[in-house]
């Protein structure tokens, strides 16, 4: 029961690697990436119970919030083009 | 059975990644592909290494990537140069005599060892005694190969220097422009 539902999160994975690698626009790929994070989370959590380790689930919840940070940064990167200079430009001292 | 399917996904995703030219979807499938990997560790049962793989190759790396496109452009020059025969003939001579060195060493998980007969009987029942740590990973990791994870230290240091070094030069280099702007704009009037 628990490798059907992996091997149908695996497959779901598949179509996602497939949208990131034909994906015209670059948030198809971006969203492929979040979708991917995303079920590595649900295919870790799967695993430690397949294997008889639910205690993996917390390096699922690790999964999570990294794929969370990772998705911010490139947003961010959009937004501005840019990561340093953007935000600090109104603190910039007199010269 | 599911490592299989992550191997071939990972071995799909860096062909995929070798032969895109947008650096931008290169990033993402660098990061599609650590995501994979680190998957693959959970599968084989080496978690820390699993989570040093999410954090580094999925978090950090595509956050340091993307800093670099930003300061360069996001397209990839293509330079279309002689296929080099030699270095194919090199490249597979060296991968079949490192393959050929492999069959000289210990199956996975053979009891029989030379890492399981001497070093680990002497960690697991010594090392409280000689270090006086519990934990012993950590004696290992940190006083009987001090100096390796020392070396370790010092090369990630440098990598983080070197990191700022390049991304803070940028922000001054542009810091300059914008003192410079206004103080032209001054002398012309």
């Amino acid at each position: 029961m628990l490798v059907a539902i992996a091997l149908a999160v695996l497959f779901s994975l598949g179509c996602a690697l497939i949208r990131a690698y034909l994906g015209p626009t670059l948030f198809d790929r971006l969203l492929a990436v979040n979708v991917v994070g995303s079920l590595t989370v649900l295919l870790i959590a799967l695993l430690g119970f397949i294997v008889g380790r639910p205690e993996f689930i917390d390096i699922a919840i690790v999964y999570a919030l990294l794929n969370y940070i990772g998705v911010v940064a490139v947003l961010r990167f959009f937004e501005s083009g840019r990561f340093g200079a953007s935000r600090r430009s109104g603190e910039e001292e007199p010269p | 059975m599911i490592d299989l399917v992550l191997l071939a996904f990972m071995a799909l995703v860096a062909i995929a990644a070798v032969r895109i030219r947008n650096l931008f979807a290169v990033i993402m499938l660098t990061g599609i592909y650590s995501l994979l990997a680190a998957s693959l560790f959970v599968m084989l049962d080496a978690v820390d290494v699993a989570l040093t793989e999410a954090a580094v190759g999925a978090g950090i790396m595509i956050i340091l990537m993307l800093a670099t496109l930003a300061l360069t452009t996001s397209e990839e020059k293509v330079r279309m140069t002689r296929q080099n025969l030699l270095a194919l003939v090199v490249v597979v001579i060296t991968g079949g005599a490192l393959i050929y060195g492999t069959l000289d060493m210990p199956k996975v998980g053979d009891p029989q060892a030379p890492a399981h007969t001497h070093l680990a009987p002497h960690f697991t029942q010594h090392s409280v005694e000689e270090i006086g740590i519990p934990n012993m990973v950590t004696s290992v990791l940190a006083s009987y190969r001090g100096l390796d994870t020392l070396g370790e230290a010092v090369v990630v240091l440098t990598a983080a220097v070197a990191v700022i070094l390049i991304i803070g030069s940028g922000r001054a280099r542009q810091r300059k422009r914008r003192r410079e702007k206004p103080s032209r704009g001054e002398t012309r009037l």
